[in-house]
């Protein structure tokens, strides 16, 4: 069960101008069914851009509909572009924190507040719609600038603090290294096979590793299954081999060349090593 | 605030029963059964009746029943099993709605080099029995099919898979942790290889399994050390735990008949409650074919953690497939290998019964749930 503070469960409980709100002139949308919460957040915003009312109608957990609560809370009597100043951190605090899985509440709160006052001053929906039309995560609909913001205002370090605060790579997993490379490029550090550089092998060096690691490392394992390896070829990183004994019929043969061979290869040898059947 | 306990499908309450008989073994009564005194002997013979209890409500033979600490240790030990005594068989079948315990332990092996089929469902989460005839091979060293699913209910035709494995000289395991107790099995009829069950989804302690394996099914030990469970399963004896495990049997063996139909009769008084009082909900799974004690509901556009924050408010218990609920952002891997559209799936609810659940419990559910709903569904940006 989460552990949620005493705040989130008041304003779950008991929400603050929820429902929508008639006389409205800025909605802000974001979040879908699919992906499991959204929110849809009602302003009225005056002459003097102050917003004078708002309303919510929020579809998700107890975390989700507290953000919309606590944020139409926050926002009445704002200044639009001090409103505009709101971080998604503002919200959490102002709910006394939230678990860090659902961090991507506040986020959601923030972001459909930015929407709605876009849309009240006729702008696009999203900030500069034309420079960043890179989907990072397709599961969520998660844009590279997106993370980057998160990144920035909430001082992530690691993908799994991403994937808390924006929902990116929660899924499918497809995107977890694109959001590594946004983290690292964003955080100014190396990639790590930059930052540890392994000594150049030379082809003499790599044949003997090789040799060495089909001995001692691959052949018993496939010995336990009735079946051998034979080396063919060492061409640059490109390992040529041929697989013997019961392994030769066997039809996942493919799986033994990448789970196995390659793996082991990689592990023992260098990283890009590609090995292919004979 | 009283609380009204509809989670028996994730745990169950200890029967007073059970408890009584364990208690003189967590005191006095606390000898190690391997030893060659009178004291410890004594403790063997409590365990030796207790391994008679369960051989006797699975029908099988004491000798068939190996006790072990919970029912995903049953599972990967009889994985483990059928891969070390057959080397040379290289597939695995199991079902995309498996519990974790057999899933994620596949697909352990998959990454080992198995080969591995998982078997989908229709929208009732009904397996076909055509693609699972088609991929049984030679090479297959296990089926493991559970016997009914933990999150819907549905119970799977595991005698006819049983016979179309043994027919294919394929060795055959099912996970019954949820169907032990609560469906008649019968293994002197059943041709299952492996069967894993746990002992707090049938009202004795979390911390006790079992796992069943038919004579003359070649065997290897999961922990292995000393020879107890007639060295199948190292570890010096859970006494008061698998006294309490026996305990447990003997009730659900001389209560299982009238509790089916007890407790079926409230699940479908609670479930047709529901669906007469809330809109735009709908029942998931196969209903002429499931456990008697679960019911898991679909509610239209209200998320499922916000639910059962809302019960819990109301002191009732009852668990959820939406993504909230787990922190995977995914729903449950069962409705989506139903197909259950997204709009149903994060609002999914399961009610799961017991012998202790009374009428008044199932009316104070029926009057107090539909508010709940209205109060989310007022607030959801998604109408009908």
């Amino acid at each position: 069960m989460w552990n949620y503070s005493d705040a989130v469960h008041d304003h779950f409980l008991h929400p603050h101008n929820a429902g929508p709100l008639a006389d409205a002139n800025a909605v802000g949308e974001v979040g879908s069914l699919a992906c499991g919460d959204a929110l849809k957040l009602y302003l009225k915003i005056n002459g003097e851009g102050v917003i004078e009312n708002a309303g919510f109608e929020t579809f998700g957990c107890a975390s989700a509909i507290a953000s919309s609560s606590v944020l139409t809370d926050m926002i009445k009597g704002m200044k639009v572009d001090d409103a505009l100043k709101l971080t998604n951190k503002d919200i959490a605090n102002a709910l006394g924190g939230l678990p860090k899985q659902k961090m991507h509440c506040s986020v959601m709160g923030q972001e459909a507040l930015e929407a709605a006052i876009r849309q009240w001053k006729g702008e696009p929906p999203v900030p500069h719609a034309h420079e960043e039309g890179k989907l990072v995560c397709k599961c969520f609909g998660v844009t590279d600038a997106q993370i980057i913001r998160a990144v920035r205002e909430n001082n992530l370090k690691t993908v799994e603090e991403v994937t808390n605060y924006t929902k990116a790579g929660g899924a499918c997993g497809d995107c977890l290294d694109e959001i590594a490379e946004i983290l690292a490029a964003e955080l100014k550090q190396k990639p790590l096979t930059e930052l540890k550089p392994r000594p150049r092998m030379t082809n003499v060096q790599r044949m003997q590793q090789v040799l060495k690691t089909i001995d001692e490392e691959i052949r018993p394992q496939l010995a336990a299954d009735g079946g051998d390896i034979e080396l063919v070829d060492v061409d640059g990183k490109r390992v040529t081999v041929s697989l013997r004994g019961r392994c030769s019929q066997c039809r996942s043969s493919e799986v033994t060349i990448r789970n196995l061979v390659e793996r082991l290869l990689r592990e023992h040898v260098e990283p890009d090593i590609v090995v292919e059947e004979a | 605030m009283k609380t009204i306990y509809l989670d028996n499908n994730a745990t169950t309450a200890v029967a007073p029963e059970v408890l009584a008989a364990m208690l003189p073994y967590l005191g006095e009564l606390y000898g190690n059964p391997s030893s060659m005194h009178s004291f410890g002997g004594q403790v063997g013979e409590a365990v030796d009746t207790a391994r008679e209890r369960m051989a006797a409500l699975l029908g099988a033979h004491p000798d068939e029943i190996i006790f072990t600490s919970c029912g995903s240790e049953s599972d990967n030990t009889a994985i483990w099993s059928a891969l070390q005594t057959q080397p040379e068989k290289r597939h695995l079948i199991t079902t995309r709605v498996e519990h974790p315990a057999v899933l994620n332990v596949v697909q352990y092996w998959e990454r080992q080099g198995y080969h591995v089929t998982l078997l989908g469902v229709d929208g009732k989460g009904r397996l076909d029995l055509d693609e699972y005839a088609a991929a049984l091979s030679d090479d297959t060293a296990l089926a493991s099919i559970m016997f009914a699913n933990n999150e819907v209910g549905d119970i799977y035709p595991i005698q006819r898979m049983a016979e179309m494995a043994r027919e294919r000289g394929v060795l055959f395991h099912t996970d019954a942790v949820q169907a032990v107790g609560k469906t008649p099995i019968d293994l002197r009829h059943l041709p299952v290889d492996m069967l894993s069950l746990s002992g707090h989804k049938i009202h004795a302690p979390k911390g006790i399994g079992v796992l069943y394996v038919r004579k003359g099914v070649r065997f290897r030990p999961f922990l292995r050390g000393g020879h107890q469970e007639r060295g199948r399963r190292a570890g010096t004896e859970n006494v008061p735990y698998i006294v309490g495990l026996g305990m447990a049997a003997q009730l659900a063996s001389d209560h299982m008949q009238e509790e089916r139909v007890n407790v079926a009769r409230l699940r479908d008084r609670l479930e047709n409650g529901l669906l007469e009082r809330i809109p735009d909900c709908m029942v998931n799974g196969d209903v002429e074919n499931r456990l008697p004690n679960t019911s898991n509901i679909a509610f239209k556009n209200v998320e499922g953690e916000a639910i059962l924050l809302m019960l819990d408010r109301l002191g009732i218990c009852a668990s959820s497939g939406s993504a909230c609920t787990s922190g995977s952002l995914e729903p449950s891997h069962v409705l989506r290998a139903m197909g259950l559209p997204f709009n149903y799936a994060h609002g999914s609810v399961r009610l799961s019964l017991s012998r202790y659940t009374t009428e008044e419990d199932v009316e104070y559910v029926i009057e107090n749930f539909p508010g709940v709903i209205e109060t989310l569904r007022a607030i959801s940006p998604f109408k009908n």
